[in-house]
């Protein structure tokens, strides 16, 4: 068997002057082809495991081992874990004026590959992705997530992952504040993109971004570290039990 | 969240007395300034100077001798005043060689990909190269609408004389300040044009062509008249740094934009770090017509630039496009100034600076709306940008609305790049360096968009090489 795509180890994570703890000892697999679900109720640690593992300069690690494609990242800059193949789907973009949606993403494209990108090549598949997406073309001409709605701003962060394709997909979040249509638009464009080499780790409270998914592992983030670790059925376990009733069960 | 976070400022108070300049005289500091009246007629006569112009020359010597240095705005204090006569006859020294350029242009010319045979014309020493050719035929092409686009010098003394000397620092008196005087005592080199009623001048005329002309780019002249409903876009200058000598640079430009007549001017300055640059630069616009301004201001080591209109015809109107940017040892001091001097006139001010690593880049503005301007309009917006602590970006503007029946706006903007921004580009595999760059650029880029495509492409080209090394 090859080795993991992404390998977390013992992490530390801390922020702020007061070097606050947010994970403690959290240890977490991750191979090409799978599906991993973070669960946990607000402030359990969950985006900030994303954020840690991205490199946000936020956050500071002061224990433990990020080993991404058999690299040890875990003091690396933003950059350079985005050009080894990670992406953060955002739970709210940045908005960029100034800048249109192509430009960014084929400045983008550009930085990841390391290759010049073939405009034309570049804008039909962009064009097919955002159509896919049900996304109005023009987007594409408009300043980064500038007066963007939240979904559009959701869409916009799918089609970046289907545009870069990066081996590890962190979802923050990527269905909330969306209506119904476009949850299924979004679930389907992730999973257009998910293959046998890459792999998808999703925070969500909600199963209707999973659907068409098959989730191979479901984590319970509660108290800086991961707390129970099961299949896909712990899903709708937790979403109709609740984090409560869980606990309760471990208890007795 | 946004890349840049803003605030909006509101604007209590004006102080109105930092534009109080004119005509201050200050008799006892007068100095010994080396520039006599034997320099000045020697100057003249070396340029065959008319009778009138010679004249000219020495009246405007006077009033230089009598006024002071503004008592406002960035500090002068590097400027030896006393040795202005150095700055006014380096001419033999401006020939001077292109390896004595300073290295960090040489480098600007490698990175913008300036043509080799471009660079030292560029950089104000040597001959003239290929583009005297390209000067020529945009002549001829020009000519043929009946357009004249000549060198002040030869227009001096052409066919349009009279028409020159109608025009010559009317619009900017050398009473106006003590460097106004000077290029009025000094100058040489220049453009002028002149686009006769109805013509509509489909190529840009660029000044760029000539920058070598003997003299030229210190106390250059350019003089623009442009008739009854004709329309011109005029660009002067190169977003590559234009390297002298001597580092006082005291320019004028006056157009004149008759009824219902559009210019568009269009500028990058770049100048070399070590110059102070003083420009002057109005316009006057008649009944219905249109002045538009786009101005870029990078490179000198203190800048004081504010272009400005006179409405004078009912329905007159400006636009002031402008971008300020000032890195390490820089002391950038830009915008507008507008007067409504007529009826429903209308004037939009909209600029941008960026200040970086202790630089200094501070929007000061002026509207005046007279009695008589009932019916007019100005807007005046401006945003900064600070990339770090140590750079400031202040903003100065003044208002003397003496008409009631006006709409008049006010809007200031500070901002800082986010460094949740910096983090989402760094997380699609842009550097630190690229990403605040491609933030700037994005900030810059409705200024950007004013500009004809290759300067733009320059100006996105020069921010990037401005915003190299910006970080530690």
């Amino acid at each position: 068997m090859s080795s993991p795509l992404l390998e977390v180890k013992d992490l530390q994570v801390v922020v702020g002057e007061e070097n606050k703890v947010l994970l403690d000892g959290l240890n977490l697999t991750v191979n090409a082809g799978e599906t991993h679900v973070l669960m946990g109720h607000n402030g359990a640690g969950k985006s900030t495991l994303m954020s840690a593992l991205m490199g946000d300069p936020r956050y500071t690690v002061t224990r433990g081992q990020i080993i991404f494609r058999g690299q040890d990242i875990t003091h690396e800059t933003a950059d350079v874990r985005a050009r080894a193949g990670m992406f953060l789907s955002f739970q709210t973009p940045e908005e960029i004026p100034g800048i249109t949606l192509e430009s960014f993403l084929r400045t983008a494209a550009g930085a990841v590959t390391g290759k010049p990108v073939k405009v034309m090549k570049f804008r039909r598949e962009m064009a097919a992705q955002m159509e896919a997406l049900n996304m109005d073309p023009s987007y594409a001409d408009r300043y980064l997530n500038v007066g963007f709605s939240g979904g559009e701003k959701k869409k916009a962060e799918i089609l970046q992952l289907l545009m870069l394709k990066p081996a590890l997909a962190l979802l923050d979040e990527t269905d909330s504040g969306l209506d119904v249509d476009a949850v299924k638009t979004v679930a389907s464009g992730i999973k257009a993109y998910h293959n046998a080499d890459n792999a998808l780790i999703i925070i969500t409270h909600n199963a209707k971004i999973l659907e068409g998914l098959q989730v191979d592992y479901v984590h319970v983030l509660d108290d800086a570290r991961i707390v129970r670790t099961g299949d896909g059925s712990l899903v709708n376990e937790i979403i109709e039990e609740g984090f409560t009733a869980l606990k309760e069960d471990e208890a007795k | 969240m946004r890349a840049f976070e803003t605030e909006k400022t509101e604007v209590a108070e004006i102080d109105r007395s930092v534009y109080d300049i004119k005509d201050k005289v200050n008799a006892a500091f007068e100095v010994n300034s080396g520039l006599t009246a034997e320099i000045v007629e020697q100057i003249s006569k070396e340029k065959h100077d008319p009778d009138w112009m010679r004249e000219f020359r020495l009246k405007a010597l006077d009033i230089y001798n009598k006024a002071s240095i503004p008592n406002w705005g960035p500090s002068l204090e590097g400027l030896d005043m006393r040795n202005i006569v150095t700055y006014v006859r380096p001419n033999t020294e401006m020939r001077g060689k292109w390896s004595e350029v300073p290295d960090d242009i040489k480098n600007t010319f490698e990175r913008l990909g300036i043509p080799q045979a471009e660079r030292s014309s560029l950089a104000g020493v040597g001959a003239q190269y290929d583009s005297e050719v390209v000067y020529h035929n945009v002549k001829e092409e020009v000519a043929a609408q009946g357009v004249v686009y000549t060198d002040m010098e030869s227009a001096l003394t052409g066919p349009y004389a009279d028409m020159v000397k109608e025009h010559f620092m009317k619009c900017v008196p050398p009473t106006d300040h003590k460097f106004a005087a000077l290029h009025g005592a000094v100058w040489s080199g220049g453009s002028f044009v002149y686009v006769p009623a109805g013509v509509h001048v489909d190529i840009p005329l660029q000044s760029y062509f000539r920058l070598n002309a003997p003299g030229a780019g210190q106390f250059e002249h350019t003089l623009i008249i442009v008739d009854k409903g004709a329309y011109l876009h005029f660009i002067e200058g190169c977003s590559a740094p234009k390297y002298n000598v001597a580092n006082l640079h005291a320019g004028c430009v006056e157009i004149f934009v008759g009824e219902g007549a559009r210019v568009r001017y269009s500028t990058i300055e770049n100048w070399s770090k070590n110059m102070y640059n003083l420009n002057t630069k109005r316009a006057r616009v008649e009944k219905g017509g249109t002045i538009e301004w786009v101005s870029g201001s990078f490179g000198s080591h203190t800048g004081c630039l504010y272009p400005m209109s006179v409405l004078q015809g009912e329905g007159a109107r400006m636009e002031f496009t402008g971008i300020t940017f000032a890195g390490a040892g820089q002391d950038l001091d830009t915008g507008a100034k507008v007067v409504h001097a007529a009826p429903n006139t209308t004037s939009h001010i909209s600029t941008k600076s960026i200040a970086r690593d202790g630089g200094v880049s501070n929007f000061r503005s002026s509207v005046v709306v007279l009695p008589n301007a009932r019916g007019s309009k100005s807007s005046v917006s401006c945003e900064s940008l600070m990339l770090d602590d140590r750079s400031r970006s202040d903003t100065i503007p003044a208002m003397d609305i003496r008409c009631d029946a006006v709409d008049v706006g006010h809007e200031a903007k500070i901002g800082r790049i986010s460094e949740e921004a910096i983090f989402y580009l760094m997380s699609r595999g842009m550097t630190e360096e690229d990403a605040r760059a491609l933030i700037v650029g994005g900030f810059a880029e409705p200024i950007a968009k004013e500009l004809p495509l290759e300067y733009a492409v320059e100006m996105n080209n020069l921010i990037h090489l401005e915003m190299k090394g910006s970080i530690g």
